[in-house]
């Protein structure tokens, strides 16, 4: 999702102040996308550039000092629809990096394949732990953040279930088996020393 | 650092006799803490379930040294270790495995009942673990009146009634859908936060998520596993995961 969709969505909801939408951006990603003001204001000046939003500015009460206030137009409020109905990640597959080092692993002499696709495992399990960390810690009504985290867990567990899946294939097709007598030990490879698991 | 309620020492279990022998585990080191939640991954006869079992003290192995609550089983009784299982540990597995024609309480209080424990005193025991974790609400209903993902938190209080500190448990989410399943996660987590040393043998990656410590299992071998996951703060900022060994 882009900035410039995500500050549309907020004010969808109705006019709101520069600052606003930046702490509002934030809550609604679980503060996972944290974002700077000059982001926001950049955006917000193109968005006000290609009609799609407008802005006036009020006074405080002093008259000393003043904000912008940005409202969406008819053909923001037009984007904004067109955005949400639009099909989301068909678009052709992306060059995954996971995919392509286990493939140049597989065909690597000397590179166990089994190994590398361990060590793989361990890094989104690891980071599944830490999303997972977040979520338990969090307020169980936090939906903003529970949909977020939880996104980024399924995301990361469809990694794990093609790593699985790899493994099982590349050892079906004779593809060097994973030796544990050599990665089981504190002398293996890159697999973490496991001798005396505490 | 809390002290270990399990230690596998160079544990090996060899089923059958040769030439038809069958290596379920090899050498196996791995040590688990009162409070402590680890989650043993595998691919399907990988010896996850094998290592479970013996952990339990429900099978012995072929060599090396089990401990759990530090004591040696092989210098125990056949009885003492019946009784360490009946008083020490708790087991989960997919089936709830919940008596229908009991309430949620009497459930929960059976074990101390068969264990000696008065009807009265079993009961408030049971009823305080049930509060503990957060189902005291449900104490007067009989299992059909639950949801799947109810009765399987049921099947954990009663896992950890009494002085039980040890909870294994074998894929504790089964076939529940993954709201009930995060549910039953978020109560092992807390018996672990109250002093519970759990073990999770599991196949699913975003149940062993909810695990201070994932140890991988491969071939019979223990092969790797996570390190504590670093502050989710990081994750804020965009922080890595950490390297491996290299």
């Amino acid at each position: 999702m882009s900035i410039r969709h995500a500050l549309l969505s907020l004010l969808g909801e109705g006019p709101k102040y520069g600052l606003r939408l930046r702490e509002e951006f934030e809550q609604r990603t679980g503060e996972l996308w944290p974002l700077n003001v000059g982001q926001v204001y950049t955006s917000l000046q193109r968005l006000e550039r290609d009609g799609l939003i407008e802005s006036d500015v009020e006074e405080t009460v002093d008259g000393r000092s003043s904000q912008k206030r940005f409202r969406l137009t008819g053909a923001g409020r037009d984007e904004l629809a067109d955005w949400l109905r639009a099909p989301s990640g068909v678009t052709p597959p992306p060059r995954d990096e996971l995919v392509i080092k286990v493939m140049v692993a597989s065909t690597v002499p000397g590179i166990d394949v089994h190994e590398v696709l361990q060590v793989h495992r361990r890094h989104v399990v690891e980071t599944m732990q830490r999303y997972t960390a977040l979520k338990s810690r969090a307020d169980e009504d936090d939906v903003g953040l529970a949909l977020v985290v939880d996104a980024e867990l399924f995301r990361l567990d469809a990694a794990y279930r093609w790593l699985e899946k790899a493994d099982a294939l590349l050892s079906r097709s004779g593809a060097p088996g994973y030796d544990v007598t050599t990665h089981g030990t504190p002398q293996g490879g890159a697999a973490r020393d496991v001798a005396g698991t505490t | 650092m809390n002290e270990p309620a399990i230690e596998l020492q160079r544990v090996s279990k060899v089923y059958g006799s040769p030439p038809d022998q069958v290596r379920a585990l090899t050498e196996v080191d791995l040590t688990v803490r009162y409070g402590e939640l680890v989650a043993i991954m595998g691919p399907s006869g990988s010896g996850k379930s094998t290592l479970l079992t013996i952990a339990g003290s429900l099978e012995e192995p072929s060599e090396g040294k089990v401990l759990v609550g530090g004591i040696d089983l092989a210098k125990a009784s056949r009885n003492d270790r019946a009784k360490m299982r009946r008083r020490l540990i708790g087991y989960v597995f997919q089936d709830f495995n919940l008596l229908p024609g009991l309430t949620v309480a009497e459930n929960v209080a059976l074990p101390l009942e068969l264990d000696g424990t008065g009807a009265r005193a079993a009961r408030s025991i049971s009823l305080k673990a049930l509060d503990r974790l957060g189902l005291s609400e449900r104490a007067d209903r009989y299992p059909d009146q639950l949801s799947g993902g109810e009765r399987q938190r049921v099947a954990i209080a009663r896992a950890v009634v009494g002085d039980r500190r040890i909870l294994l448990t074998d894929e504790p989410t089964g076939a529940l859908d993954s709201v009930n399943g995060e549910a039953v996660m978020r109560m092992l987590r807390t018996a672990c936060r109250e002093g519970v040393a759990g073990v999770m043998v599991t196949h699913d990656s975003q149940l062993a998520s909810w695990a201070d410590r994932v140890v991988f299992i491969r071939d019979g071998r223990v092969v790797d596993q996570t390190i504590p996951p670093p502050g989710a703060d990081s994750l804020l900022s965009g922080g890595k995961p950490s390297g491996g060994r290299q």
